[in-house]
């Protein structure tokens, strides 16, 4: 089956951010940026599943400004076989991204589409669930475990309290949570011949899609900064101080 | 102004975090109606029926519902959702899972992991790991939002069970997705979302056998056991025990992080806790500077001699 798998490029997950002077938003000039972690992730399933023969190609999309290009040809070093940039300059939030990938959902076909469950830049946790819903398809979202059993895609999902496993009918939706694999890092011989493999252009005009959301960002602030205390120097002066200073024991 | 709440269920029965949601959704203003879906659920709902704020209980009790899996549950709220102004709900992995499916439905936005209200439409949520407080507007008809439980003090419960209870008929169709099961940690300790103490361990615990050193501390305190995202990684201990920014959000009365150095996406999960204790052997570690109390030292020295003297 063809896998269509999502990536975002957001800030380095190691970048500690800064707040713009006019609290318009979080400042990224300057900043290093990469592959979302989650994402990194739904690509790694996909090649596994090439892997083991499920998937049969590996078809990786993006959707943002020209430079997250450079993601995308991690996606094609990482084992995705094409890819697809859908170039934006505009504040895509998730629904209008759901609604970008219904599109290429359906003149892609694939049967199965993976992504991360959230990107660390907005923390959302929507895009995989909205798309799912756009494309009137079954979701299995916060996925450890990935197993196509015949017709069926079995999902074992990391819950509250524990995991739940769920059956899907396929084509299905993936969203990927931390223990699903550890991603490899990709090899020089892989990132040269990344640069030959096709790379489709697309705008959001062309799949005749509005990007301008109903929410408004009216505000971005740091949060309060939380000081930090003593160094005690016992396990007696901790325990005197919780119970006498702080009232907590 | 009218308010639906979807509640959570843990087990069947209802989840600590509904009162929180409902607290939110009296920060709206409006009547609150509270949706309770699922199988076997008539205790919930009556439980839910007692909570303050609650205008009408709306039980969706039938085989379809059971486990709440997304499709049938979001398929019944686009069916209930004309009536209300919001719809409202933990962001718990079942609101998480649910909630964005009947966004999109509807054709609307949602709003992740609320932590304010500043009005009926505008919103404070926390982005970049919390590194960064966003404030959002929404000018959608339909409000669709997930709630921080931290962020909101729970409502009590009257105890009178003022609010009224009626079914919904509503059943919708689910050939999609099917439940296979369910495997639950067992565990006689509170749930670590809505416990008073936490207690987590990081990679400095060394394996996950040692993390047996935290249960009697646990006990004495009645402490929930969290454990940083570098002690899930490493294979220590299951997922669900994972404290920040990608696990769950604690804000405890007490926090004592063990062995943790303090990575910002655990700092994330845990630096709204009102007391922050923090043990580790490295006294550069990051977790120092929000903890209110730090002790420099060798945990194993120090657990066995914590838990003797409290």
């Amino acid at each position: 089956m063809k896998v269509l798998v999502a990536v975002k490029r957001v800030i380095d997950y190691n970048v500690k951010i800064r707040v713009k002077a006019d609290h318009s938003d979080v400042d990224l000039t300057n900043v290093k940026m990469a592959m979302n972690p989650f994402c990194e992730i739904a690509v790694e399933e996909a090649v596994r599943l090439k892997e083991k023969g499920v998937a049969t190609e590996i078809v990786a999309v993006t959707v943002g400004p020209k430079a997250a290009q450079e993601q995308l040809r991690t996606a094609l070093a990482l084992g995705a076989d094409r890819a697809i940039h859908i170039e934006t300059d505009e504040r895509a939030e998730s629904l209008a991204v759901a609604k970008l990938l219904a599109k290429v959902v359906d003149e892609e076909q694939p049967g199965m589409v993976i992504l991360g469950k959230q990107a660390i830049d907005t923390d959302n946790n929507q895009t995989g669930q909205m798309l799912a819903a756009l494309t009137n398809l079954p979701q299995g979202t916060f996925a450890s475990e990935v197993a196509v059993d015949g017709d069926k895609l079995h999902v074992t999902r990391e819950i509250d309290g524990g995991l739940q496993t769920v059956a899907l009918t396929l084509p299905a939706i993936v969203t990927t949570d931390l223990r699903l694999n550890e991603p490899r890092y990709a090899k020089l011989p892989d990132i040269m011949k990344a640069k030959k493999k096709p790379m489709d252009m697309k705008t959001p005009a062309d799949l005749g899609v509005e990007v301008a959301s109903k929410v408004s960002l009216l505000k971005v602030e740091s949060p309060a900064e939380r000081k930090g205390g003593i160094k005690v120097a016992s396990v007696d002066e901790l325990v005197d101080k919780l119970k006498n200073e702080a009232k907590v024991l | 102004m009218s308010i639906l709440v979807l509640a959570d269920l843990h087990e069947g029965q209802l989840a600590g975090a509904t009162a929180h949601v409902v607290a939110a959704a009296e920060a709206i203003g409006g009547d609150i109606d509270v949706l309770v879906a699922g199988e076997g659920v008539q205790a919930a709902a009556e439980a839910a029926a007692k909570l303050n704020g609650v205008t009408k209980v709306r039980v969706a009790d039938n085989v379809v519902y059971a486990h709440q899996l997304a499709e049938p549950l979001s398929a019944l709220l686009v069916e209930l959702a004309d009536d209300y102004t919001h719809v409202l709900a933990s962001a718990s992995t079942t609101g998480k899972n649910v909630l964005p499916r009947l966004a999109a439905l509807k054709d609307v936005s949602q709003l992740s992991d609320i932590i304010a209200v500043d009005s009926a439409d505008t919103f404070k949520r926390p982005i970049y790991a919390g590194n960064a407080i966003a404030t959002v507007k929404s000018d959608d008809a339909l409000k669709v939002i997930t709630v921080r439980t931290t962020g909101f003090d729970a409502v009590s419960e009257g105890g009178s069970g003022s609010a009224s209870i009626e079914a919904v008929d509503v059943v919708v169709e689910n050939s999609q997705s099917s439940f296979v099961k369910e495997e639950l940690a067992q565990s006689d300790r509170p749930e670590l979302g809505g416990a008073k103490v936490v207690i987590s361990g990081g990679r400095g615990m060394g394996n996950g056998e040692n993390f047996k050193l935290l249960d009697g501390i646990a006990d004495k305190l009645g402490a929930a056991i969290g454990a940083s995202r570098a002690a899930v990684d490493a294979g220590f201990v299951p997922n669900d025990m994972q404290v920040g920014q990608t696990g769950k959000i604690v804000a405890p009365e007490l926090y004592i992080a063990v062995g943790i150095s303090g990575a910002i996406q655990h700092l994330a999960g845990m630096k709204d806790s009102k007391v922050i204790v923090a043990i580790n052997k490295d006294d550069e570690a990051p977790i120092f500077q929000v903890a209110d109390y730090g002790l420099v030292g060798d945990l194993f020295e120090i657990l066995p001699e914590l838990e003797s003297n409290i």
